[in-house]
């Protein structure tokens, strides 16, 4: 599943790299309100494309896609970005992690690639991380990853309950998944440079990337959610 | 009390009673906050009709300014009809967001459905 928000540049090659790397596989577009031609493109490229009508942020469009899956009887779902960011022909791995979790997290910072953040944001990150690792209970290196697999018990709590808030689609969805009782995995994988836009450095954004983790942090280990006593 | 302030209180009170009033009437009010607004504008007027029900509440409450009661009953209730908007805006927005949700996915199924019907070889589920 692919959550693109105007990536009619990358969203084909992406498609096509999916394909390269995992023949057979259902592609999912889910299209976050765009104004460029990315359902087009995607539809083109031979996707299936959901268009959300307006903007909802990237849990939107992953619950979407949860939905969809869960409908149709999917028991895997992989998540992939867009812009090209992420290597499909990490998938496999991912898959082979999914056998021992519910769900596996593409990792940077796990040792494979030479991708690096330096600098205050590096420093932010790997607080969120630390913490996301103490509790999920087992070893995180980014957790704010969007190269995800999720497989049937997530499947199912994610098509009822993915946060559409700022970062809630990666730190609370973890921390969902660990008030149910799935367990998480991880993968090192290695990761592009983004084609087009430039992550800031600044101390000042570094502190407040930080800030909104750790709200949208506190938000989700706050929060009561209505399953909390189901068994799954 | 001067006697202007008097007159000033009691007609921005029946202007808000009316304005209440008039907006039920047009249905742009609905529900609970219908009967909200209501019975605030309501209380609202005999605070300003009759200052002396204002004293003897302040005086049984311990409050010696009436005036300071009255700030502190109002800003309260104040924040109690932000704080009942927000957690119903919450709400919508948590509906509109499904709603949002299952348009696209409709729309999916929908198109899927009119290609099986123009082209019955290929309209079978993607699996």
């Amino acid at each position: 599943m692919i959550p693109a928000w105007n990536e009619a540049a990358s969203v084909a090659t992406v498609i096509a790299e999916v394909r390269a790397a995992m023949a057979g596989v259902d592609v999912l577009v889910v299209d976050d309100g765009s104004w460029d031609r990315t359902s087009e493109v995607a539809k083109a490229a031979g996707a299936q494309v959901a268009r959300l009508p307006y903007n909802l942020g990237v849990g939107g469009a992953m619950r979407t896609g949860f939905r969809y899956a869960r409908r149709h009887g999917y028991d895997v779902v992989v998540q992939i970005d867009a812009d090209g960011q992420h290597d499909p022909t990490f998938v496999p791995q991912l898959l082979e992690a999914l056998t021992h979790s519910d769900i596996v997290i593409g990792a940077r910072f796990a040792g494979v690639g030479d991708y690096r953040v330096t600098g205050p944001r590096g420093w932010a990150m790997r607080v969120l991380s630390r913490t996301m690792s103490l509790i999920v209970g087992t070893r995180i290196t980014d957790a704010t990853s969007g190269f995800r697999a999720a497989g049937p018990r997530a499947i199912g709590v994610f098509a009822t309950h993915y946060p559409a808030e700022y970062l809630g689609d990666t730190v609370e969805s973890l921390v969902i998944a660990r008030r149910v009782g799935l367990t998480v995995g991880q993968v090192p994988v290695a990761m592009r440079a983004r084609s087009a836009g430039r992550a800031s450095q600044g101390v000042l954004s570094a502190s407040l990337y930080l800030g909104r983790a750790a709200a949208a942090l506190l938000l989700a280990l706050v929060r009561r959610w209505p399953y909390e006593e189901e068994q799954l | 009390m001067t006697h202007s302030a008097y007159i000033l209180g009691v007609a921005a009170a029946i202007a808000v009673v009316s304005l209440v009033v008039e907006l039920l009437r047009r249905r742009h009010l609905r529900g609970k906050y219908a009967v909200l607004w209501l019975g605030l504008s309501l209380v609202s007027l005999a605070f300003a009709a009759a200052p002396r029900l204002l004293e003897v509440l302040s005086s049984a409450a311990g409050v010696q300014t009436p005036a300071n009661f009255l700030f502190f009953v109002a800003i309260l209730t104040m924040l109690a009809v932000i704080m009942q908007l927000s957690y119903e805006s919450g709400v919508t927005e948590e509906e509109t967001r499904t709603l949002a949700e299952e348009v696209a996915l409709l729309r999916l199924e929908l198109e899927r459905v009119e290609r099986a019907q123009n082209d019955p070889s290929h309209g079978d589920e993607p699996r």
